[in-house]
C-alpha cells in the first residue's frame, strides 16, 4: 500500500488540485480528515436515528400508563440501555469529535492533515464494529439492561445472564479504543502541526475545546476500560471485583465508572461550546469577548471536572464529609460555565446580530444549556439529591444539558458549516422549521420531566400511577414533534446535497475570521500544501 | 476592543511547503478494526457457546495488520522525505501520550487495590477488617517477586547501555544490549508464569483477593510481553544496522515503553506484593 519512493512523494506534493483515489479507497482506506470526518457524520446521523427510534417507542410506551408496546421490565431497560450508549458514543460523540473535530481541527490550525492519517481511519472503523455489538446488546436474548452506567449487581451474571450483556462490555471496549486513538491524535495534532504563527494562545476556541476534550478521554476512557474489562472477567471468569459475597464491592465500580462518566459529559459538551463559541462570534460580527477567559475556562471545566465523580453517587452510602467534598467542587464548575455563558453574552452585546440558522441554535443551545446548567447545580446539592436521585427531574436535567444542549450544538455546527463542507447551502426556510420544530419539541418533552421527577416519578421504570400521566403524554406529543424534526433534518440534508447553489469561500462575510474561510466551499481534497502564516 | 487576533487575523502564505506526513490510502485500518471486533465478538461466543474460532480468526486479524501495518511505518521510516523531523517529534508526542492512556489503564486496577486494600471492611465486613482478607496466603515479597524486581531493573540498564551504544554508534554493542534486554525480559516473563503456576489462589471463584492480584500482575506481565517483543523487533532493526546515531526513534519508544512497564512493576511489587502481603505461604 505504501509504496513510497521520492518520486511519487514530490509528484504528491506538488499536485494542488483535487486526485481522489477511486470509491473503494477513498472512503473505506481513507487517510484524509475530511473524508474521514464526513464518514464519522454520517455515522452519527445513522447512530442518532438508531437511538432516536428507541427514544420514541419509549415515550410511546410512556404516553399513557398500562401501555403494553415494551412487553417487560427487562425490555424497557434495554432499550433505555441501548438509547443511552448509542446517543453518547455512536451520536453525539461521532458528530462533535470525530465529524468537525476532524474537520475542521487542521483546517484552522493551518495544517494538511491529521498527525496520524491511519490511525484516524482506524478510530472510524472500530466504532462500526461496535455499533454491531451495541445491536446484538439490543437484540440478542432478552437484551442488555442495566443503564448507560452499567452498574452492578444489575449488570453481572446473574441479573444480566445472557451474552447481550458482554456484546455491549466488548462494544464499549471497541469504541473506547476508537476514543483514545482519537484523542492522541488530536493532541498530536495541535500540539505539533499547528502553522507558523499559529500560537496556542491565538488558536480558535474550537481547537481549544478538542484539546482538552481529547486530555479528558486520554485520562478517562483507559479507567472505563479497567472497570469493564474487571466486569467482564466477574460475569465470565469467575472473579469476585464487584461480587458481594466473593468480598467484592459494587460501589467500586460506580467510582470507576463515575471517574471516567463524568469528564464523559464534558467531552460531549465541550466540542459544543467550541463551536457555539465561533457561530456566536461570527453572527454578532465581533471577536469573541474575553478569549483567554474562554480558552482557559475551558481547560478549568476540564480539570476540576476529574475531581467531582462522586456527586452521581450521593446515596452510595459515602460519609457526610465525602459528601460535602464533592457537592463543593462540583458547585465550583459553575464558575467557569458561567464565565462561558456570560461571555457569550457579552460578544452578542452590542454586536450587529443576523438571525441566521446557525446562531438560531446557538442562542437556542445557551439558553437551554444554562437550564440544564441550573438543575445541574440543583442536583449537585447531597441534601436535595437524596429526594431528586433516580428520579425524572435527573433525566430532565441531563437531556437539557445533552440533548438540548450537545444536540442544539451539533444543528448548528452543521448549519454552520455544511455549506464549507460540500459547497451548498442548506434550504432556509426548512431549516428554520427544523430549529423551531425541535425546540418546541425538545421543550415539551423534557420540560414536564423536571414537574414529574420533582412529584416522585423514579426514572427507568415501564410504567407509573395514573397520577403522573398528565405530563407524561405531554412529553410524548413533544417527543413526537421532536422525532418529526429529526426526519425532517434528513429532507434538509437531501436538498442542500443536491442544491445548484454554489457558495464562494467565505459565505458568513466578515464576521468568520477562521482559517477554513480562507479556502474554497468545498475545500480540495488536500488543503494547505503550502503552510498559511498567522501574524 | 483589544486588537484581539480574533477580530480578523492576518493571514498571508508562508512560502513554507508543508513538511508533514500526507500517508497513502491504507486497507489496514479497516481489516484491524473489523479483525478487532471478530476479536471481541469471539471472546464472548468463545465464553457463551464454548466456540473459539471467531477469536482465533479475529486475532489472526489483527495480528496480521499489526504485521504489515507496522511494517509500512518502517518502510516509510526509510524513505526520503517522508519522516521529516517535525513528523518524528509528532511520532514522540504519540508515543508518550499512548503511554500516558496505558497509565490510566494501570490506575483502574491500582484504585481496586486501594479501595480493598486501605479499606479492607468493605471486604470481610467491619467484624473483620483485614487485607487481605482472612484466611489468603500471599507470596513472599523477598523471593521471586525480589528476584523479578531486580531483573526489571537490571533489564533497564542494558537497554541504556544499548541507546548509548546506538548514540555513540557503536552498532555491535547496541545489539547486544538489545539481546540482554529481551532475554531479561523473557527471563522475567518465566518467573512470573512459575510464581503463577506456585499460586496458593485461584483466580476463578478465589474471592476478591486473587481477582485484584491476577488482574493487576496479569495485565503488568502481558505489559511486558509486548515490550519484549517490541524490543525484539528493535533488535532485528539494529542488527539491520537500521539505527542511527541521529535517527532510532523506533528504539526510543520501546525503551520508552520498557521503563513504563518496568515503573508500573515497582509500584505492583511496592504495593500489591510488600505493603500487602498476609500470611506468607509456607511460612
Amino acid at each position: 500500500m505504501s509504496s513510497y519512493s521520492d518520486a511519487a512523494h514530490d509528484a504528491h506534493g506538488h499536485d494542488h488540485h483535487d486526485h481522489k483515489p477511486g470509491f473503494f479507497v477513498r472512503w473505506f482506506c481513507s487517510t484524509n480528515h475530511k473524508d474521514i470526518g464526513t464518514l464519522y457524520l454520517i455515522f452519527a446521523a445513522i447512530g442518532g436515528l438508531t437511538g432516536g427510534v428507541l427514544s420514541i417507542i419509549m415515550r410511546a410506551q410512556l404516553a399513557a400508563p398500562g401501555s403494553h408496546i415494551v412487553s417487560s421490565g427487562q425490555a424497557w431497560n434495554a432499550l433505555v440501555t441501548s438509547h443511552g450508549l448509542l446517543m453518547i458514543f455512536f451520536s453525539v460523540m461521532p458528530a462533535l469529535i470525530g465529524g468537525f473535530g476532524n474537520w475542521f481541527v487542521p483546517i484552522m490550525i493551518g495544517a494538511p492533515d491529521m498527525a496520524f492519517p491511519r490511525l484516524n481511519n482506524i478510530s472510524f472503523w472500530l466504532l462500526v464494529p461496535a455499533y454491531a455489538l451495541i445491536m446484538a446488546g439490543q437484540f440478542v436474548g432478552d437484551g442488555a439492561g442495566p443503564g448507560w452506567t452499567l452498574y452492578p449487581p444489575l449488570s453481572n451474571a446473574t441479573y444480566q445472564s445472557g451474552p447481550a450483556m458482554d456484546f455491549v462490555l466488548f462494544a464499549l471496549h471497541l469504541a473506547g479504543i476508537s476514543s483514545l486513538l482519537g484523542a492522541i491524535n488530536f493532541i498530536t495534532t495541535i500540539f505539533n502541526m499547528r502553522a507558523p504563527g499559529m500560537t496556542l494562545h491565538k488558536m480558535p476556541l474550537f481547537v481549544w475545546s478538542m484539546l482538552v476534550t481529547a486530555f479528558l478521554l486520554l485520562l478517562a476512557v483507559p479507567v472505563l476500560a479497567g472497570a469493564i474489562t474487571m466486569l467482564i472477567t466477574d460475569r465470565n471468569f469467575g472473579t469476585a471485583f464487584f461480587e458481594v459475597s466473593g468480598g467484592g464491592d459494587p460501589v467500586l465500580f460506580q467510582h470507576l465508572f463515575w471517574f471516567f462518566g463524568h469528564p464523559e459529559v464534558y467531552i460531549m459538551i465541550l466540542p459544543g461550546f467550541g463551536i457555539v463559541s465561533h457561530i456566536i462570534s461570527t453572527f454578532s460580527r465581533k471577536p469573541i469577548f474575553g478569549y483567554l477567559g474562554m480558552a482557559y475556562a475551558m481547560v478549568a471545566i476540564g480539570v476540576v471536572g476529574f475531581v467531582v465523580w462522586a456527586h452521581h453517587m450521593f446515596i452510595s452510602g459515602m460519609t457526610v464529609d465525602t459528601r460535602a467534598y464533592f457537592m463543593a467542587a462540583t458547585m465550583v464548575i459553575a464558575v467557569p460555565t458561567g464565565i462561558k455563558i456570560f461571555s457569550w453574552i457579552a460578544t452578542m452585546w452590542g454586536g450587529s446580530i443576523r438571525m441566521e440558522v446557525p446562531m438560531l441554535w446557538a442562542i437556542g443551545f445557551i439558553f437551554l444549556f444554562t437550564v440544564g446548567g441550573v438543575t445541574g447545580v440543583v442536583l449537585s446539592n447531597a441534601g436535595l439529591d437524596e429526594t431528586l436521585h433516580n428520579s425524572y427531574y435527573v433525566v430532565a436535567h441531563f437531556h437539557y444539558v445533552l440533548s438540548l444542549g450537545a444536540v442544539f450544538s451539533i444543528f448548528a455546527g452543521f448549519y454552520y458549516w455544511i455549506g464549507k463542507m460540500n459547497g451548498h447551502q442548506y434550504p432556509e426556510t426548512l431549516a428554520r422549521w427544523h430549529f423551531w420544530m425541535t425546540f418546541i419539541g425538545v421543550n415539551l418533552t423534557f420540560f414536564p420531566m423536571h414537574f414529574l421527577g420533582l412529584a416522585g416519578m423514579p426514572r427507568r421504570y415501564v410504567d407509573y400511577p395514573d397520577a403522573f400521566a398528565g405530563w407524561n403524554q405531554v412529553a410524548s406529543y413533544g417527543a413526537y414533534l421532536g422525532g418529526a424534526a429529526f426526519l425532517l433534518f434528513f429532507y434538509i440534508c437531501f436538498k442542500t446535497f443536491t442544491s445548484k447553489q454554489h457558495l464562494a469561500d467565505n459565505y458568513w462575510g466578515e464576521g468568520a475570521t477562521t482559517l477554513e474561510w480562507t479556502l474554497s466551499s468545498p475545500p480540495s481534497f488536500h488543503t494547505f500544501e503550502e503552510l498559511p502564516r498567522i501574524r | 476592543m483589544s486588537s484581539d487576533h480574533h477580530g480578523a487575523p492576518a493571514i498571508t502564505s508562508s512560502g513554507l511547503k508543508q513538511p508533514y506526513h500526507l500517508v497513502d490510502p491504507s486497507p489496514w485500518p479497516l481489516v484491524g478494526a473489523l479483525s478487532g471486533g471478530l476479536t471481541l465478538f469471539g471472546v464472548v461466543i468463545g465464553a457463551h457457546f464454548g466456540n473459539w474460532v471467531p477469536l482465533i480468526v479475529g486475532l489472526l486479524g489483527v495480528l496480521t495488520t499489526m504485521f504489515f501495518w507496522w511494517g509500512d511505518v518502517l518502510k516509510e521510516s526509510r524513505a526520503a522525505g517522508v519522516h521529516t523531523p517535525v513528523v518524528r517529534l509528532g511520532l514522540r508526542y504519540g508515543m508518550m501520550f499512548f503511554i500516558t492512556s496505558e497509565v490510566m489503564f494501570f490506575v483502574a486496577f491500582f484504585w481496586a487495590f486501594f479501595h480493598f486494600a486501605l479499606f479492607p471492611e468493605h471486604v470481610l465486613g467491619v467484624e473483620n477488617p483485614t487485607w487481605p482478607p482472612a484466611g489468603t496466603l500471599t507470596f513472599d515479597p523477598f523471593h521471586l517477586p525480589l528476584l523479578n524486581t531486580m531483573i526489571l531493573l537490571l533489564s533497564g540498564t542494558t537497554v541504556t547501555w544499548a541507546h548509548h551504544s546506538i548514540i555513540e554508534g557503536k552498532n555491535k554493542e547496541a545489539v547486544l544490549g538489545l539481546v540482554l534486554t529481551v532475554l531479561l525480559g523473557l527471563s522475567f516473563t518465566a518467573c512470573q508464569a512459575f510464581e503463577y503456576s506456585e499460586a496458593p489462589f485461584h483466580f476463578a471463584g478465589g474471592g476478591v483477593y486473587p481477582a485484584v492480584f491476577f488482574l493487576a500482575t496479569g495485565f503488568h506481565g502481558f505489559h511486558v510481553i509486548i515490550g519484549t517483543l517490541f524490543l525484539l523487533v528493535c533488535t532485528i532493526r539494529a542488527q539491520a544496522g537500521q539505527f542511527t546515531p541521529a535517527r532510532h526513534f523506533g528504539f526510543e519508544a520501546a525503551a520508552w515503553y520498557w521503563h513504563f512497564v518496568d515503573v508500573v512493576w515497582l509500584f505492583l511489587f511496592i504495593c500489591v506484593y510488600w505493603w500487602g502481603h498476609g500470611v506468607i505461604v509456607g511460612e
